[in-house]
């Protein structure tokens, strides 16, 4: 312990409160110990501008109904979903999310149909399913306004996946810094297992299955599938070997679907109305709803809907356009395992395979607009500290990888000789490539990513 | 397709498929490894050991798998049918060179086997990264995600104090590549006792006892058998050490040999290092069939019986 710290004590028999407070200052935690209360949270619908709007797909239920009551969600469409599905049955679910073309929101986009029929087809009886509700990319909040303003779609559109997958019990891994979430997924895991949405013969379908709610405890890796499972099970948090994949060797050594909430929150709409509907929306690539992530010098910051296919203009547009007094500098896409676009390609369109094309990725739906008050080797050197802070330490490409790249950064703002920036350029790109080609899993593999399009598209060094 | 190899009473299907662009065949569930080191092909590893399941950290067996995106690492990928595997290309070099150059820059390699002669082999150059960090900070009490901002000038590395807090081993972790076998072998894998795990998290992740304490007061039940996986002399006798301290210590002089523990019914194979008529440590043959190189307390360190000599 570094440094000196004030202490209040909670004494036996004083009642426990828990308040959430952010930013905090000293003073106002010192006020809350003394019996003051936190000023309430935000309305939740502030973090989607186009709310309430019943028009809209994902977030239709954002801002006009209570997430605290399930009669609302009823009332406005809930469990229409869940109904069918055991109507029409577990394979023909399995189809309309094929047919769908959905693939996962949590940056790695691999086809959920074929993820669902994987693990549907696995001779091990005994199945889970996770909810991947780590949200840990920098720049992403999406997930957290369905957490917290639809807690029923989450548990509904897992119930489905269940049947589906033939899955008896769920886990929802939620990231540890959203209490306002975790209340509100609490009541609605409750409040359905009351009402039979959840448990035993669910619905009288012969049908059995709960859900656990897990709390991350901070660390960017454990939104990693595989380290989820060490997570859950008690272990480091640190990544596994693939193969075997999760669809054979998941959770507890059993077959395991884990899925973004988003991507889950999408099956609603897909059997509700059916795949074919659904695969209209978008481009070839990229089929559906997208929520984007929009923040930084815009006018409205915030959780965007939009079909596939928009531009990157468009949805700045959405969002208000830059602030007043902004010019655009560049665009992070993706996330700190994205990469940076410039106002050059602000007609890239919103799609994975645009997005692929152009060398980027959309991740898990960030858009962070950057503006000319932004010093972008600050940007880079704040990402490399990122990776080199959330790195499991495993493996030696990324371990060691972002210490070396960070180091390389450090002396490339401040050299002042065209030799020595060559250099460490030469550096950089070969860090870059271990960490590509041999780390084993994501994080290394993508951590240097923004750092290598801020060199090549942005030209940061070559002024 | 279906050949039939026969290991001793085993019989295991084999697999065909293709490396460095010839066909071979190996026994099902053998890695890639195995099936190079089978037809003479040379790859480094380091983190890799023969009686432990390799945790593929260190990265620098990689080969190239057809239709995978990323490298593979060999000592843990296990053979399939129809593979088609390079194992000297660009890439595979890069990567191991780039590896060899991670862990010599930031580790004290000096005691791990063959690394001057895979970093010639590939061109590694670990100092290419800067002259090595003289700023140590107490990696036992590392905050994660708090680092000193680095400034470029010198490369951080792993160096702190030996750790000598009992009488029969040290830990120099200054010297340890975080290959995770003496953790496996100290917990799930051999000795059920798991008094060390990692601890931290990137560049602060070390091996630690609990809240790191000292040996004496962990769960260590002293059987060594950390220090017969270790490959990179981190984990050592204090015998070797003080007589490495002393520079006394000449391997090339000691003979080695094998005989039967006499303490109990076991009878675990003993492999006796001796140096002028002197047992200087005791290890076991990794390839016994029982005790696959583990031994306890008593095998492993009680030897000075039988060279007490009058107390000067
Ligand atoms: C370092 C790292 C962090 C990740 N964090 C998250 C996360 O917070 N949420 C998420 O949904 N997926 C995250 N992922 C992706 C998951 O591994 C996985 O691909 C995803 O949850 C699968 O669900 P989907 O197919 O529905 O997208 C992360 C991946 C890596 C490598
Ligand atoms: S790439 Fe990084 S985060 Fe992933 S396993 Fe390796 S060290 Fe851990
Ligand atoms: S101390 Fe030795 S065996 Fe343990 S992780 Fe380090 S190098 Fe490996
Ligand atoms: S090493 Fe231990 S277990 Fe093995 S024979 Fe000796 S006393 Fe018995
Ligand atoms: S020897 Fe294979 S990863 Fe270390």
């Amino acid at each position: 312990m570094s440094g000196r710290r004030q202490f209040w004590l909670i004494e036996t028999g004083v009642t426990v409160r828990q308040e959430v407070l952010a930013p905090a200052t000293k003073t106002q935690i010192a006020e809350l110990v003394s019996g003051k209360s936190a000023p309430a949270e935000q309305p939740i619908a502030q973090a989607a501008p186009q709310t309430p709007d019943k028009s809209l797909v994902l977030l239709s239920r954002i801002g006009n109904t209570n997430p605290l009551s399930i009669d609302d969600y009823i009332a406005n469409n809930g469990f229409a979903a869940l109904r069918k599905a055991f109507s029409i049955g577990a394979d023909q679910v399995i189809a309309e999310v094929t047919a769908s073309g959905l693939v996962g929101r949590g940056g790695a986009a691999f086809p959920t149909g074929r993820k669902w029929a994987a693990v549907a087809s696995q001779p091990v009886k005994t199945r889970y399913l996770i909810c991947n509700a780590d949200e840990s990319e920098p720049g992403t909040f999406k997930d957290r306004v369905l957490l917290e303003g639809d807690p029923f779609a989450l548990v509904e559109a897992m119930t489905i996946a269940a049947f589906a997958t033939g899955s008896q019990h769920g886990y929802i891994y939620l990231r540890g810094e959203y209490p306002r979430a975790l209340k509100n997924l609490t009541n609605a895991v409750e409040v359905s297992r009351n009402k039979n949405y959840l448990g035993e013969n669910i619905l009288n379908s012969g049908f059995n299955f709960d859900i656990t709610i897990f709390r991350g405890a901070g660390a960017y890796i454990c939104g990693e599938e595989t380290a989820i499972f060490n997570s859950i099970e008690g272990y480091r948090g640190e990544p596994r070997n693939k193969p075997p994949f999760p669809v054979e060797v998941g959770l507890f050594g059993k077959p395991t679907t884990v899925n973004n909430v988003e991507t889950l929150v999408n099956v609603l709409p897909i059997i509700n109305n059916s795949g074919e509907q659904y695969a209209t929306w978008g481009s070839t690539g990229s089929k559906g709803k997208k929520l984007f992530c929009v923040s930084g010098a815009v006018s409205k910051p915030g959780v965007y809907e939009v079909t596939f296919g928009a531009t990157l203009r468009q949805l700045i547009d959405l969002a208000g356009g830059l602030k007043s007094g902004s010019t655009l500098q560049a665009v992070l896409l993706g996330g700190a395992a994205g990469g940076f676009v410039g106002p050059q390609d602000l007609d890239l369109e919103l799609t994975l395979e645009a997005a692929r094309a152009a060398g980027t990725t959309l991740g898990s739906g960030v858009v962070m607009v950057l503006d000319q008050s932004v010093n972008m080797l600050d940007q880079l050197q704040r990402i490399a500290a990122f990776f080199r802070d959330e790195s499991c330490g495993q493996c030696v490409p990324c371990r060691v990888g972002t210490v070396r790249q960070q180091e390389a950064l450090a002396r490339l703002v401040s050299s002042n000789s065209a030799d020595e920036t060559a250099i460490d350029l030469h550096l950089l790109r070969d860090l870059g490539q271990v960490m590509r080609d041999a780390s084993i899993c994501g994080l290394g593999q993508t951590a240097h990513n923004a750092i290598d399009s801020a060199l090549t598209r942005l030209k940061v060094f070559s002024a | 397709m279906s050949a039939q190899v026969t290991t001793g009473l085993q019989v295991r299907k084999s697999v065909e498929l293709t490396i460095d662009g010839k066909k071979i065949t190996a026994p099902e569930g053998s890695t890639l490894l195995d099936a190079c080191r089978a037809s003479g092909i040379e790859i480094p590893t380091l983190c890799f050991g023969d009686t432990i399941t390799p945790k593929n950290a260190c990265r620098v067996c990689m080969v190239e798998l057809e239709g995978s995106r990323t490298l593979v690492p060999s000592c843990s990928r296990k053979v399939e049918a129809g593979m088609v595997v390079k194992t000297d290309t660009d890439r595979t070099s890069h990567s191991r060179k780039l590896v060899l150059e991670l862990l010599g820059s930031s580790v004290d390699l000096s005691l791990t086997k063959n690394v001057s002669k895979w970093n010639s082999n590939y061109d590694a150059n670990p100092s290419r990264f800067g002259a090595p960090s003289t700023h140590h900070g107490k990696r036992d009490e590392a905050v994660t995600g708090h680092h000193h901002h680095p400034d470029g000038k010198t490369a951080e590395t792993v160096h702190q104090p030996v750790k000598i807090d009992n009488a029969l081993y040290v830990r120099d972790y200054s010297k340890c590549i975080l290959c995770y076998q003496c953790v496996d072998a100290c917990g799930e894998q051999w000795q059920n006792t798991f008094a060390i795990t990692t601890a931290g998290r990137g560049f602060d992740a070390r091996i630690s006892t609990e809240f790191a304490v000292d040996l004496t007061d962990s769960a260590c039940v002293y059987c060594g058998n950390c220090i017969q996986v270790c490959p990179t002399g981190a984990l050592m006798f204090t015998s070797e050490f003080e007589m490495r301290e002393a520079g006394t210590w000449r391997e090339e002089e000691q003979t080695q040999t094998d005989t039967i523990c006499p303490y109990c019914g076991v009878g675990c194979s003993l492999t006796l290092h001796v140096q002028d008529n002197t047992i200087v440590k005791v290890t076991s043959p990794s390839d016994h069939s029982v005790t696959h190189g583990n031994l306890c307390i008593k095998g492993r360190f009680g030897f000075q019986h039988v060279q007490n000599t009058k107390p000067e």
